[in-house]
């Protein structure tokens, strides 16, 4: 098992490093002088020339990839050009905001995705069957911005029940602000992960060896939970996995709307202020986050399967 | 007959489906003694796995039991509570299935599974992973106590019919079923977990269902045989007597094309010509007719009713008819 983990890992360090290395030259791929952009007009040569120089633009490609690297291994992810802070800090500082929206969102989709997913499948085509799966298609359909802006106007708004704006201080008042924006992206993946779920179970369920636990009187609640739910959770993993880099981006809508601080809304600023630093560390991070999760649904698949533990 | 254990008493099951009702058993009427060994023979499609799934009501939804009793002890399982049923299950009547690749959980280790089924007993959990593990050296696994830890893919497919067979003597069951242990195997792997299985049982005094078609295995275990033809009982009687005096053609011709039968090097492999009949649209009279090379305008009209033609011994044909009347 620590051996799969450490192979896992050495093989996300190397995509983070391609998906980074490519990130890098499309952006100096893209056509306009970053300087002159960020500047502005009026701008003096020499403050051009200073910044140029500040930006390591004037060297070759491949040592400007150097010099990120090197910067990059010692957590200097560059220095936000109007500010002059430290771009590793103000990303690390907005992070938590995002990581816990992502988080929220995941924990309380997968929990009810699951339990749906496998009830319909325990009770396949029946009536709570059929009203589940039109209710999981309809979840599906929703997309993010539009529940984000439903649910705060009704909830919100009229109701008053959750605050509309910002992250909250203090324990309670951070989980109280998290409620509606996590609501808003999850609510399309309690739909997808109920349906996988179903699909997955009824499959397992249809398998030889639920048979064998069944003719051993084994009770069916056990079968459904054990026997059964603990294969047909593992392609769920995955999803979630892999579906962590659309929460990022639905995190994004919902950073706006709900006027959260957050990854999403520092990458949606400085775009339109063309704050490459900040845009290039925020990136970055979401790439190594992304990367980080899938790797991590390995992990847990590994744990969960002994054949995949096997078989790497 | 007080030592009876398993009677079916003129089953009938049949499948819905779109294209209406399958026939899968018709008047299905044997039984199995206390320690007795009992073989099912037959081909692919003629009810063999039904009867199982019925004997144990794990059936499919679709399943429709027309008529007759399945009683065990006495009991009709068919009219039993499912409660009744889980109690049995793995209990007095335990199981092998088919294909040991596919019958384990593939993420729960033996020594879990093993543990789990023995979900009646009041013992702790150290007391029961001891109990499997003299399970597994009773079949031949060695080392059994390390390999408990392992998960069954761990284990080649001998090995894991094995544990099946473990599995289901554990709860030292009244009536096993065996279906077909052994035809996913190879040959000489058959030999040992047959022999095993013979030893198991002399030990245990459980009564056996063993389903094959492979003719010589029960020829080697069972102490009676029931022929099936597509979802009827076409023969049943003491193995000896059906194997040197066959009283049905089908029967005749299964011996006839047994491998182990065929003494002479033969160019082309004997076959039964013709397939199954459609048991959504099945034929008036005998449903051998077609196949069968003796066929008499009779068997087209009338279907042969399965008469006792000596003490124990079965058969539904026309023929024997003809013998008893000239």
């Amino acid at each position: 098992m620590l051996n799969f983990a450490i192979r896992r890992f050495g093989l996300a360090l190397l995509i983070l490093f391609v998906a980074v290395t490519v990130m890098f030259l499309m952006i100096r791929a893209v056509p306009g002088d970053p300087v002159q952009i960020m500047l502005g007009p009026r701008a003096t040569p020499e403050l051009q020339a200073r910044l140029t120089a500040e930006l390591a633009l004037d060297q070759p490609i491949w040592r400007q990839l150097v010099i990120f690297y090197t910067n990059l291994v010692q957590g200097d992810l560059g220095i936000d050009v109007f500010s002059g802070r430290s771009v590793t800090e103000i990303v690390f500082q907005q992070l938590p905001h995002t990581l816990w929206l992502i988080l929220a969102a995941i924990t309380w989709s997968a929990a009810l995705g699951i339990g749906i997913g496998a009830y319909a499948a325990a009770h396949p085509n029946t009536l709570i069957d059929r009203i589940t799966a039109a209710i999981s298609v309809s979840f599906v359909a929703a997309p993010a911005f539009v529940v984000a802006l439903l649910s705060l106007l009704i909830f919100a708004v009229h109701l008053q029940w959750f605050p509309a704006i910002g992250a909250g201080e203090g324990f309670w008042g951070r989980l109280n602000h998290l409620v509606l924006p996590a609501f808003a992206i999850g609510l399309s993946w309690v739909g997808y992960i109920a349906r996988l779920v179903r699909a997955s179970m009824l499959e397992v369920m249809g398998e030889n060896h639920v048979r064998t636990a069944r003719a051993f009187g084994i009770n069916e609640r056990r079968v459904v939970l054990v026997y059964a739910l603990r294969i047909a959770i593992l392609p769920v993993v995955t999803v979630i996995g892999v579906g962590m880099g659309f929460l990022l981006s639905s995190a994004v809508f919902a950073e706006i709307v709900f006027a959260r601080p957050g990854l999403g809304k520092l990458v949606i600023d400085s775009i339109t202020t063309r704050n490459y630093p900040i845009v290039m560390g925020s990136v970055l991070i979401s790439t190594a986050l992304f990367v980080i999760s899938t790797a991590l649904a390995d992990l847990i698949n590994a744990w969960l399967d002994p054949r995949a533990r096997a078989a790497k | 007959m007080t030592d009876t254990l398993l009677e079916i008493d003129h089953l009938s099951v049949d499948y819905e489906t779109a294209r209406g009702d399958l026939k899968a058993l018709r008047d299905i009427t044997f039984d199995i003694r206390k320690g007795e060994i009992v073989g099912i023979v037959g081909e692919s499609g003629c009810g063999k796995s039904t009867l199982i799934s019925s004997i144990l009501r794990l059936t499919a939804p679709n399943t429709r039991f027309r008529e007759g009793e399945v009683r065990f002890k006495g009991q009709d399982l068919l009219k039993a509570s499912e409660r009744q049923m889980r109690d049995l299950r793995g209990a007095d009547i335990s199981i092998v299935f088919q294909d040991p690749m596919q019958t384990h959980n593939p993420v729960l280790s033996i020594g879990q599974q093993m543990v789990d089924i023995q979900h009646r007993s009041k013992a702790s959990k150290a007391e029961k992973l001891d109990r499997a593990a003299k399970m597994l050296g009773a079949v031949g696994i060695p080392d059994a106590q390390a390999r408990l830890k392992q998960f069954p893919h761990e284990f080649s497919g001998g090995m894991r019919q094995r544990i099946a067979i473990a599995m289901a003597l554990m709860s030292e069951p009244d009536l096993l079923i065996a279906d077909e242990p052994t035809t996913a195997l190879d040959a000489t792997l058959e030999v040992q977990i047959i022999e095993r299985l013979q030893e198991l049982q002399s030990e245990l005094h459980c009564a056996i269902l063993f389903i094959s078609h492979h003719l010589g295995v029960i020829a080697e275990l069972c102490d009676r045989v029931v022929v099936m033809y597509a979802g009827a009982v076409v023969e049943s009687g003491d193995v000896r007597e059906i194997f040197h005096d066959p009283k049905h053609p089908y029967t005749r011709r299964l011996i006839d094309c047994d491998p182990g039968h065929i003494k002479e090097r033969a160019r082309v492999l004997p076959t039964i010509p013709g397939e199954v009949p459609d048991l959504a649209n099945l034929p008036g009279g005998c449903i051998f007719r077609d196949r069968c090379d003796q066929a008499m305008p009779r068997c087209a009209n009338e279907v042969p009713p399965l008469e006792q033609l000596r003490e124990g011994h079965h058969a539904a044909c026309w023929l024997n008819h003809e013998e008893v009347a000239s």
